[in-house]
């Protein structure tokens, strides 16, 4: 925050002579081009305050007893009575904090390792074209939208699918994964790796590839194995980009695939699908609760910047480059 | 580097030696952790492949065979375009199409260039309002207006029911933005002073110098606002409430996930023609939703690794 107000006031103002100089510098042509590349700016500026710092700025609501068709300028205030749910252990936004920081935990144990794995096998296929025709087919998911993959998914899964046909004209029963509470969380965790497993070995795939070779020469002239090239060669080299990935992935902590599931939540029921974002959503524009909606989402908000701002400073204090340095 | 080291002695017959390998990296280690890796490999481009043809096969196969097969159909016998030309002929199906495309097209315009424009502008520290922009770009990544203040926002524009509440809200990705500007920045200073010296003004220098040399760049971050604009999902939900109104998505959701009945208007059984089985009706719509991706695909891929790249080196 403090970088922020020093870079952006001119040092000239802070100086106290800046009226004679700023005037001149205005005349010289280089800074009428300045001018024209700020005219460049403004369309892009004029759509990210208008839907993104005046929504930021409606965040007040959750001060307020909001009433939509009294409006914000005269919607009573009530201090932060809105999130006595957050701060007095509500049941409903309890369970949605479990579900949440399960699926989390859940997910960077299962799925962000997949990438590694599948970065390592691509890897080392010989043939160049056949690994650039796997990369291809593996990224294809990443493009599809959560409709389109929790349906296919439905279409191959569900009651009626693909495989509980195969499994009745076989007499083997069926398994019953689509819109079962119990295996909810596993097939959550199943159609992210699915989506975004393949997408996510292009980083890895683009660390290894920066490898200096002879690192691999002189293991081997030293008699290591594959195993310990892999060890002491390849994996030391993604350090920095899994520390980048789970700084970012911890960012996003209270954040778990929103869209995904609200489409399969009435199918489960709420007890194991509702997590922070659904409850946003289905407390404030489905319940009309919108001043309480608002603070669960700004609490949420203001803990996630809290969470990449202390990770990226974690992965300073171990000597890594993080997200950013100010 | 292929060229520094010998032919894999292993052709040669005797012992090899793991030095000696043709391949650069890793060497690749005993063919049962090749053949294991490949199996792995095999087993991950199946479960990609398998559904998608499912599916396409179930969309073109004749009701006799789909209800035999009791719903799905790995390979149709007998492929026909019925449920296509149903669904297409008019109804639901075909206006939210139309919706979709228009959706995809003006936005993916309206953001490529209202980003180069922003992008461009904010390439060049120093310039007038460069820092406070850039730090209100950067911010935005960071602090996130939640789901409620946006919906209120829009609401209060009068944009509800309105295309445009598809499009304008998500018309800057500030990551985007950020890719874009490293790629205009990375190019040499002589060129641009070069074409200024000449006389150019910056919107030509950004027409004729810079985005000539950017097609990589900005065919990357075309494809994905495209691929924003064709997925949008939950805008659609919150903002359009016409169904008249509704793209291919949500269409997509209730027919499909949601798996409500097509009937009567929906889709245009004119002529007496029967009416497709549900579950070719459903795969066609799910097919119709996936074959613009699909066609839009290959001419990107090309430059995937190295646009995104980029962007991941120096964003």
């Amino acid at each position: 925050m403090t970088t922020l107000q020093q870079t952006a006031a001119p040092p000239a103002e802070k100086s106290g002579g800046a009226g004679k100089r700023l005037p001149l510098r205005r005349l010289r042509p280089g800074n009428r081009r300045d001018l024209a590349l700020f005219w460049f700016a403004v369309p892009g500026l004029a759509a990210l305050l208008l839907f993104h710092y005046i929504p930021l700025l409606g965040n007040v609501i959750a001060f307020q007893d909001y009433q939509p068709y009294i409006g914000i300028m005269h919607s009573p205030w009530t201090g932060f009575d809105n999130f006595d749910v957050v701060f007095d252990g509500n049941e409903q936004f309890l369970r949605a904090l479990s579900n949440t920081l399960q699926l989390t935990l859940i997910q960077v144990v299962f799925v962000f390792p997949v990438p590694i794995a599948l970065a390592l096998a691509l890897n080392s296929l010989v043939s160049e074209r056949l690994k650039k025709w796997v990369q291809n087919v593996l990224y294809l998911p990443h493009f599809l939208s959560w409709v389109v993959i929790v349906a296919l998914f439905q279409q191959m899964l569900g009651q009626t699918g693909m495989l509980n046909l195969f499994l009745q004209s076989h007499d083997l029963g069926t398994w019953n994964i689509i819109g079962n509470p119990d295996t909810f969380k596993a097939l959550l965790t199943f159609q992210v790796i699915w989506k975004d497993a393949g997408w996510g070995t292009i980083l890895f795939l683009a660390a290894l590839s920066r490898v200096d070779n002879n690192l691999y020469e002189a293991s081997a002239m030293d008699g290591a194995s594959r195993l310990r090239q892999t060890w002491h060669v390849t994996l030391p080299a993604l350090r920095s980009l899994v520390i980048l990935l789970l700084i970012l992935r911890l960012g996003d902590a209270l954040s778990v695939g929103f869209e995904q599931i609200l489409l399969q939540q009435t199918a489960v029921g709420l007890q194991d699908s509702e997590v922070l974002d659904t409850y946003v959503f289905n407390n404030g524009l489905v319940g009309g609760q919108w001043g309480v909606a608002a603070a669960v989402g700004l609490v949420k908000g203001v803990v996630g910047v809290v969470l990449v701002l202390g990770a990226n400073k974690i992965a300073h204090l171990f000597g890594e480059e993080g997200v950013y340095r100010s | 580097m292929t060229t520094l080291s010998p032919t894999r002695p292993r052709r040669s017959g005797g012992r090899t030696h793991r030095a000696y390998s043709a391949i650069p990296g890793e060497s690749p280690g005993s063919p049962p952790w090749r053949a294991l890796k490949s199996l792995l490999l095999l087993v991950c481009v199946l479960l990609v492949v398998v559904p998608f043809v499912a599916i396409v096969s179930t969309s073109v196969a004749g009701s006799a065979q789909v209800t035999e097969a009791g719903g799905f159909v790995l390979w149709p016998d007998h492929p026909t375009l019925d449920s296509y030309t149903a669904l297409l002929s008019g109804g639901l199906v075909s206006r939210a199409m139309m919706v979709s495309v228009g959706i995809t097209v003006v936005g993916t315009a309206l953001s490529l260039v209202s980003s180069i424009m922003l992008a461009y502008g904010l390439s060049r520290p120093g310039s007038f309002g460069h820092k406070p922009i850039l730090m209100l770009l950067l911010m935005s990544m960071l602090f996130v207006p939640g789901v409620i203040p946006t919906y209120l926002t829009v609401k209060q524009l009068g944009m509800i029911n309105s295309y445009w509440s598809l499009i304008l809200p998500t018309m800057i990705n500030a990551f985007n933005v950020i890719v874009l500007r490293s790629f205009f920045m990375s190019i040499p200073k002589e060129l641009l002073d070069a074409a200024r010296i000449d006389g150019a003004s910056e919107w030509s220098i950004l027409s004729r110098v810079v985005l000539p040399l950017s097609k990589a760049s900005v065919g990357v971050i075309g494809l994905f606002y495209a691929v924003t604009y064709w997925n949008a999902f939950f805008n659609a939900l919150l903002f359009m409430n016409d169904a008249a109104k509704w793209p291919m998505q949500l269409v997509l959701r209730t027919y499909v996930v949601n798996n409500a009945s097509l009937s009567g208007g929906q889709i245009d059984a004119a002529a007496g023609a029967p009416v497709p089985p549900a579950q070719s009706l459903q795969a066609a719509i799910l097919v119709l939703s996936i074959v613009p991706i699909v066609l839009v695909y290959p001419f990107v891929q090309r430059h995937m690794n190295k646009g995104v790249m980029i962007g991941a080196v120096k964003g």
